[in-house]
């Protein structure tokens, strides 16, 4: 299991205990079946088919990558079986067996960009990893830019796992934009801002807007090469509410006071209490029962109150602006108003027409 | 084929026609009846994909155990073939459930409404079959004569197929017409059979079965045929070969567009069968996987690579199943324990015992035809 995936299904982990110690759901204790996806799509598919058919859980909470979503939606659809998914992702889907507590990219694409806007942003450089979330970010994106006004100056990617950055970067010098939109993934982040540092860009000059680097990412490659710059997200550590106090408590007391609680882990969270919630909402476990009593379930989350929007299975849920600061923690410097309805296909968008069509299943 | 001068070099195969035949029968029961009896439909589902597996590793036993050409790049033809069944269904899903003209969902839902002229022969099932079982072979044989030609061996040749994966890998997770990252996926029918069926989840458990068992005879067929035998001497002795008057690059090619084609056909099995292609199943990673089977196995034997690959992926399955964070490492500490105290693979137990008993000295002739081979 990769490092970031370990530390979901520790999130997964608290949150069953807890809710077991509670006194279960509908009086029952639940029961965690692990399995490792191994990074692979295929691998994925089959521990699904095997979490459902041999194992015969009430639903399955994980998978990381869009590839391993995409593997294993079929095989919950034709199963009729639960997932709770619980990474931001690049929207474009709704399956009456997926439920989404990640964000859609209107809930964290979008306002990264109003964000930017505001800021008096009129020039963008675009970097990323290259598989289905960059590019389908780049293409709202530049959509968006179109739209506002905003010049795209240079749009780049490379292969997932590179970690050769001189050439880019120093692209990105000299096409000098107001502002970078970072979609890297993983270890590409942790060389593309040592170059980024050494070539004497800085959050100053040129702010990074990040959607992939959450507190856990920010060790990895050095407080002192990204401090200053910008993430896109809904949940951070540092959010000051009692509900959150309290988790980043427990996670600690439960996994050690080093550890830092993230984005992806917050939502893996969550998601169990959705289940939750809307297992006790129909009282029953049953998948078709769960789906009709699912639509406007609430959970007081970390990150706030969370609602499942029964049209698409996805949570309406706020959208931040983080720093990164130097204690490598992330602190909110904006919030959208209020809560975000999601919308995966971007219909309410009308610069965003050409970007997939109206009538797209769900 | 029999000419008379040969005659002394042939090595008949073991056991003879009767055992042979026997083996076959045996096999054919545990497949057809036995399997679909005992397991559920779930692991004979993944039992199906570890005979897609095992179709490659008899392909791969034969360019590489007999050949000494380390393939280490089938993720090649395996993803070929893949794509190429892959596409079909996509076509043949949106044409039932969208209407003529329509375009696969994953393009529909990235706003993709024109079909990429290339896309429309596989529409046809005739077109995309007869591609699965030719295009893969038709790249091997001129990679094969381009590369062998130049007398580019050992690891050099494993060099290069290991980079032709890679690039492949690469290249397709840029094409957003193929699905980028995420690959094809979400089939539905399979030639007009649902996909969702149980029963007909058990017809590709048996198509996979059929054409492993044809795989193993074809290759049985190859082995102890002249042709085979000079495919052994080209590989200990390519130099003495070529003085013979034979060309190696054209003996090397046949097997490699053998194991190509095998590859191939396991890729188009692989898809509707595990009900995803992506770039993830035929890099780098899987393409040595293909290979550690094979190795483990035994890989000069005609049996060797089929019980290798689908006990590594059992292993690999059912260790992951009870340690769902330590079994990479049981997996590891296998292949070290199995490569470090056998390194013909687990064959040679049995293959030794077998020249023990025949020889009554202790075994400690060598066995010819499975001499080490540099590689």
């Amino acid at each position: 299991m990769a490092i970031s995936e370990t530390t979901v299904r520790d999130a997964i982990k608290l949150a069953v205990d807890e809710i077991n110690a509670d006194g279960g759901v509908l009086g029952k204790e639940i029961e965690i079946v692990a399995e490792d996806g191994a990074s692979e799509p295929a691998v994925f598919a089959e521990k699904a088919e095997k979490l459902i058919r041999d194992d015969c859980v009430a639903a399955v909470f994980g998978g990381w990558t869009s590839a391993s979503r995409k593997a294993m939606l079929p095989v919950f659809e034709n199963h009729d079986a639960l997932l709770y998914y619980p990474v931001q992702y690049e929207g474009l889907e709704a399956s009456p067996n997926i439920f989404y507590s990640g964000a859609t990219t209107n809930q964290q694409i979008i306002p990264a960009l109003d964000y930017l806007a505001e800021e008096g942003v009129e020039s963008l450089y675009l970097v990323g990893s290259d598989y289905v979330f960059p590019r389908t970010a780049n293409a709202i994106i530049t959509a968006y830019a179109d739209a506002h006004g905003i010049e795209i100056k240079g749009e780049d990617y490379v292969p997932l796992g590179s970690t050769d950055f001189s050439t880019i970067v120093n692209k990105v010098r000299t096409e000098d934009a107001d502002a970078v939109f970072n979609t890297l993934n993983g270890d590409s982040n942790v060389a593309f801002f040592r170059e980024y540092t050494n070539v004497g860009l800085t959050a100053d000059d040129m702010p990074v807007m990040s959607v992939s680097i959450a507190e856990e990412e920010v060790g990895g490659i050095g407080v002192e090469n990204i401090e200053g710059q910008l993430t896109a997200w809904n949940y951070y550590q540092t959010l000051d509410s009692d509900q959150n106090t309290t988790f980043v408590g427990a996670f600690k007391d439960e996994y050690g006071d080093e550890r830092v609680t993230s984005d992806a882990m917050e939502a893996a969270y969550t998601s169990v209490y959705v289940w939750k919630e809307s297992v006790e909402a129909a009282e029953s476990f049953d998948v078709a029962d769960v789906q009709e009593a699912a639509g406007g379930v609430a959970v007081d989350a970390p990150e706030g109150t969370v609602t499942v929007d029964g049209e698409n299975n996805h949570l309406v849920k706020t959208a931040r602006i983080g720093e990164i600061r130097d204690d490598g923690l992330i602190h909110t410097v904006w919030e959208s108003d209020g809560a975000i309805e999601p919308d995966p296909f971007l219909q309410t968008y009308s610069w965003a027409d050409g970007l997939s069509v109206d009538d797209a299943e769900g | 084929m029999s000419g008379d001068t040969t005659s002394d070099v042939r090595r008949a195969a073991p056991g003879g026609r009767w055992r042979t035949m026997g083996g076959f029968a045996v096999a054919a029961v545990l497949l057809f009846a036995v399997a679909p009896t005992v397991l559920s439909d779930f692991r004979l589902g993944l039992l199906a994909k570890f005979l897609c597996f095992a179709i490659v590793a008899v392909g791969i036993g034969l360019a590489w155990g007999r050949g000494g050409m380390l393939t280490l790049g089938q993720g090649v033809f395996f993803g070929l073939g893949a794509y190429m069944m892959a596409m079909h269904l996509k076509l043949a899903d949106a044409e039932l459930y969208g209407g003529p003209g329509s375009v696969p969902d994953f393009m529909e839902i990235a706003g993709v409404r024109e079909l990429p002229g290339w896309w429309a022969p596989f529409a046809s099932p005739v077109f995309t079959i007869a591609a699965i079982l030719l295009l893969p072979a038709a790249v091997a044989v001129v990679l094969g004569l381009a590369v062998f030609r130049r007398r580019v061996k050992g690891a050099y040749f494993a060099i290069l197929s290991q980079a032709l994966a890679a690039a492949l890998a690469i290249y397709l997770v840029s094409r957003q017409e193929l699905g980028g990252s995420n690959g094809l996926n979400r089939f539905r029918t399979f030639f007009g059979f649902t996909l969702n069926d149980p029963v007909n989840r058990t017809m590709l458990f048996f198509i996979a079965s059929g054409t492993l068992l044809a795989v193993v005879a074809i290759v049985r067929q190859l082995m102890y045929s002249r042709y085979g035998e000079l495919l052994v001497a080209v590989r200990d002795q390519e130099e003495r070969v070529r003085f013979l008057g034979y060309d190696p690059a054209t003996v090397k090619v046949v097997a490699y567009a053998v194991a190509a084609a095998f590859a191939g056909i396991a890729g188009a099995l692989f898809v509707p069968i595990v009900g995803i292609i992506s770039p993830a199943d035929i890099g780098i990673l899987p393409s040595i996987s293909f290979l550690i089977g094979v190795a483990i196995g035994g890989r000069a034997t005609l049996l060797g690579p089929v019980l290798g690959a689908i006990g590594v992926a059992w292993a690999e399955s059912s260790f992951s199943e009870q340690f769902p964070s330590a079994w990479t490492y049981a997996l590891g500490a296998m292949f070290v324990l199995i490569i470090g105290f056998l390194p013909r693979g687990l064959a040679s137990v049995t293959a030794v015992r077998a020249l023990r008993r025949r020889s009554g000295d202790g075994g400690r002739q060598s066995v010819p035809e499975q001499r080490e081979v540099a590689v």
